[in-house]
């Protein structure tokens, strides 16, 4: 559209040409008020976009305040582009997950994989150094033709871009569903390295100072894809792939590097990436950080196309963009280093002191709105909230045992289950490697890296039972952060802090702003007892598919300290004879568990139950015990129970076995979902030394060389085999049913 | 020994190249940017993986039009040492520098995990330290590394011991011949797609591969002696 047919004032008032921007009747007069005057169609783009969900929070805001974001560790929470912790030797680590659940659902190779280019800008532009990629991803349980290639593309449009910018994509977790059918989840997390005298703020400071852009020319693509974000999926999204951006991971790697040159010149006052509504968001947020204004000359942007307006160049969401704010006078020395990189970087206009955004086009002014009202003057909705009918009868129903005849096939079945079988066919495809810092690879508890030139390491995890967050929030909630810190725990690490990227249906539904509500309160409160604090995220509200919503997900990204690279500990057994224990208390509890969705093909019930303190204390007496040197493996217990952690921690040696004796009812035993729980290897020598810091861990069984799996019970044996019969039902899972006709 | 790590716009692997340099073998080494046109200050060149100019029009062919390739062809004429890594590999063999060319993996997929390699010929200044025969755990991580060439290139490289590492085991991308990496006739110029460099340290898996930057650097010494 040229300007030319751009609906006047008027027409927009009239026609309320606004809600096609999904702006309400009472937004449209808010923006009015604001004003003084009607809108013009470039204004009133800025206010949607800016007053959307996926820009403003104003549906989620409520629910955010709940969360703990302080701590003596953060130097920088939510509100910046990532948050930062210390880790000491004046060094820092920046991480942030962000959710690009409607482009992959619409267009998934390119949804992706600019999911994982939006990330990374993030935490370079605070500064940092990228140095790992984690994902969380849903999907549908690889029944249907649509289901397969959602799943193969999202994978290969990760490893298309991870690979190209050369970060290493280290871990992550996938799950599987039928209520993700329609709309996929796809979160990625990307954490950075900084030290503390590089750090930058998002900021226009400095009246007079120089508005810059760099990077990436200025095209039609993703116009309108925060407004497209805050919205339910239906047929017609199909509609909507001109929202989707297209993602460019070489221009980004020289974006990267060129603003790592560019943080180090003290000529840089602030940056911020053209994120989700791109010009819009950054020019505005930046000058509301400042308490200043910004004006630009849209003549001087970068165009890819011709006879763009500034409705499309304001609202596009084309990819690999920069907005930075540099001291007057030395404009030079910045354009110099882009140069370098061959990289677009252009005065293209100035910091004011009239706290106004104001934009020039053609000689005219088409913008001139309050940067405060666009960046932090949306309207703030608390919305109905509901406890839905079933969760009630959820909680009605007593606990018990799914029945299971043969424990054996039993367990393979599990370990083919996609959501718990080898996810190997997924992070070969990612270079999990360069850079050369990967310590512990995929496949583990949680990823580790080293810290080049120190003894240190970094743990990090996505996490996220949606199961349990379905049939209870509050509980699932606690459980998602809880298993985060088990595994950073069980990895060596001591839990820092959280990103999560809060994923549910429509808030406009009370029962769904319920679950939103309730699950906050338990990651709140396990943030606080854990001492992890949320240092920044995201939330992607509107998943559903032709009215039914997705699980609530809201995915925990953990990152923590290895304060020696010698306390790193990895799942897998290590020698024969080494002593295998349970730590933590088994009950019969199977509430979204993999074995009532194997035998029921459904999930009720209660959801395990959890004690935060008792989650806290005995993780830190695993983390004592690792320190201590007194711990071979360590491996939490998840999806499928003991038998499935028992399997896993098998499944990398050729000659390896277990033999374990379990007491009471075997079905409870072998795949009750009971949280806290860690099964830990432990040298014979060693036994009595960890035994003592954990009184309560119970010595099951031995580390065999037979490459046997045994498990006996009270009746017997119930479970034997060898490694390799569990190992290749567990591996050639998910290559199956990639490669089956749906 | 001095060496150079060559950065073209979109390499990646070029700072694990220069560590493993410079932390593991403890011997001088610097950048060089894709504009350089004098390499006389250096003793070995070294071409990092990665993904150079995006690897768009076809992996290696628009790093082999850069300035600095012109002084890598010189560099390798005199003998000196070259050695191309996964990208690198793809860049010399654009470059003309090694024969046939590198396609997509047999799956048509991305792929990382560390494999077997076998040591064909430790008959060259990049092998010494390695026995004839030796089973080595090597990293790879690529796209295009199904490596092809005619039949009589093939004949060629079989009949001067050119063909230097082969897959051990599985094949994983479908090369010929298991082909791995390979000399040049000279012998001076190596390109390989497992890569050495990230097989340096124990602590993260591997350090099968520093026995082939030992031995580029003794056999400078060597030839420095006099």
């Amino acid at each position: 559209m040229s300007a030319s047919f751009e609906p006047n004032q008027e027409q927009i008032k009239e026609q309320k040409l606004y809600a096609g921007m999904g702006m309400s009747d009472e937004e449209y007069d808010m923006v009015c008020d604001i004003l003084g005057r009607l809108p013009n169609w470039t204004e009133t783009g800025l206010f949607s976009v800016m007053w959307s969900e996926h820009c403003s929070y104003k549906n989620s805001k409520p629910v955010l305040r709940k969360f703990p974001t302080k701590g003596p560790q953060v130097l920088q929470g939510p509100g910046e582009g990532a948050g930062i912790v210390d880790i000491g030797d004046e060094q820092a680590v920046v991480f942030k997950m962000e959710s690009h659940n409607h482009p992959s659902a619409i267009e998934p190779y390119q949804g992706a994989a600019t999911g994982v280019g939006g990330i990374i800008r993030d935490v370079f532009s605070m500064g940092a150094r990228p140095i790992a990629m984690l994902n969380s991803l849903r999907f549908g349980e690889l029944q249907s033709e649509r289901g397969k290639y959602l799943f193969e593309e999202v994978v290969a449009g990760i490893a298309g871009y991870g690979n190209c910018i050369g970060i290493p994509t280290v871990g992550g977790e996938i799950q599987f569903d039928p209520c993700y059918e329609g709309n996929p989840l796809v979160n990625a997390m990307c954490v950075g390295l900084i030290d503390h005298k590089d750090i930058q703020r998002g900021i226009a400071a400095g009246v007079g100072n120089t508005v810059m852009y760099v990077g990436a020319k200025t095209g039609r693509d993703g116009i309108h894809g925060a407004t497209f974000a805050s919205e339910e999926l239906s047929e017609a999204s199909e509609e909507k792939r001109p929202a989707v951006q297209v993602g460019d991971p070489f221009m980004e790697k020289l974006l990267l590097e060129a603003c790592l040159e560019v943080v180090k010149s003290d000529a840089l006052v602030g940056i911020q990436d053209m994120g989700a509504a791109g010009l819009t968001s950054s020019s505005a947020e930046m000058a509301s950080k400042a308490g200043s204004g910004v004006e630009m000359n849209l003549d001087l942007v970068p165009q890819r196309e011709t006879g763009m307006t500034a409705y499309e160049m304001m609202l596009s969401e084309s990819q690999e963009r920069m907005l930075i704010v540099v001291k007057k006078g030395r404009e030079d020395e910045i354009k110099a280093i882009f140069d370098k990189y061959g990289l677009d970087a252009v005065a293209i206009g100035r910091v004011t002191d009239d706290k106004m955004l104001r934009l020039l086009h053609k000689g005219e002014v088409v913008a001139e709105v309050p940067a405060d009202a666009l960046a932090e003057d949306a309207p703030v909705y608390h919305k109905p909230s509901k406890e839905p009918a079933y969760f009630a009868e959820f909680q009605a129903i007593e606990n018990r045992e799914p029945e299971v005849a043969d424990f054996k096939e039993t367990l393979k079945s599990l370990l083919k289950a996609p959501t718990i079988a080898s996810k190997e066919w997924v992070y070969d495809q990612y270079d999990y490697q360069v850079r050369t810092n990967t310590v512990v690879a995929p496949g583990s508890d949680a990823a580790v890296l080293r810290v080049r030139g120190t003894n240190k390491g970094l743990a990090m995890t996505t996490d996220c039972n949606s199961r349990y967050i379905y049939l209870d929030p509050e509980t699932g909630g606690k459980i998602a952060v809880a298993e985060a810190a088990r595994n950073i725990v069980a990895s060596g690490g001591k839990p820092l802090a959280i990103t999560d990227c809060l994923n549910f249906g429509n808030p406009e539904k009370p029962e769904i702003f319920w679950q939103i509500e309730k699950s906050a309160d338990g990651i709140a409160a396990a943030c606080e007892v854990l001492n992890s604090p949320v240092i920044g995220g995201n939330v992607s509200l509107y998943n559903e598919r032709s009215g039914e919503a997705v699980y609530p997900t809201p995915t925990i990204g953990m990152v923590g300290l290895v304060e020696d690279l010698a306390h790193v500990t990895t799942q897998q057994v290590k020698e024969a004879g080494d002593v295998i224990y349970v730590v933590g208390d088994t009950t019969t509890e199977f509430g979204g568990s993999e074995l009532q969705k194997l035998v029921y093909g459904k999930i009720f019930g209660k959801a395990p139950q959890i004690d935060l303190n008792v989650e806290a204390n005995r993780q830190q007496a695993i983390l004592t015990a690792i320190r201590e040197g007194l711990v071979q493996s360590a491996h939490d217990v998840s999806e499928g129970g003991l038998a499935v952690a028992l399997a896993e921690k098998t499944f990398a040696s050729d000659k390896l076995g277990i033999f374990v004796t379990l007491e009471g009812s075997a079905i409870t035993a072998l795949f009750s979902e009971s949280q806290s729980r860690f099964v830990v290897t432990v040298k014979e020598e060693k036994a009595a030394a960890f035994e003592s810091i954990i009184p309560d861990a119970k010595k099951i069984g031995i580390v065999t060389d037979d490459g046997k799996i045994t498990i006996h019970g009270d009746t017997g044996i119930l479970v034997e085999g060898t490694v390799e019969e569990f190992r290749s039902a567990w591996k050639g899972a998910i290559p199956c049913l990639v490669k089956s006709e749906a | 020994m001095k060496f150079a790590v060559l950065v073209f716009p979109g390499s990646n692997c070029d700072i694990d190249m220069y560590h493993a340099i410079k932390d593991e073998l403890g011997e001088e080494v610097e950048y060089v940017w894709h504009d350089a046109t004098d390499l006389s200050e250096f003793d070995g060149i070294l071409v990092p993986g990665g993904f150079s100019y995006g690897d768009y029009l076809r992996c290696g062919a628009m790093a082999n039009q850069s300035n600095v390739m012109a002084e890598v062809k010189k560099f390798a004429e005199a003998g000196k040492p070259v050695l191309g890594v996964c990208n690198g590999f793809q860049i010399l063999t654009e470059a003309g520098l090694l024969p046939g060319a590198l396609l997509r993996n047999k799956n048509l997929k991305f792929m990382c995990r560390t494999i077997q390699l076998k040591v064909e010929n430790n008959n060259t200044l990049f092998t010494s330290q390695y026995e004839a025969g030796e089973v080595i755990h090597i990293p790879i991580a690529h796209g295009e590394g199904n490596y092809f060439c005619d039949e009589e290139t093939l004949a060629q490289l079989k009949a001067n011991n050119q063909i230097v590492f082969t897959y051990a085991g599985d094949n994983p991308n479908g090369s010929m011949e298991d082909i791995a990496g390979i000399v040049n006739e000279r012998g001076n110029v190596l390109g390989m797609m497992p890569h050495p460099e990230r097989a340096v340290d124990a602590l993260l898996g591997s350090n099968d591969g520093l026995k082939l930057f030992k031995s580029i650097v003794k056999q400078w010494r060597e030839s420095h002696v006099s």
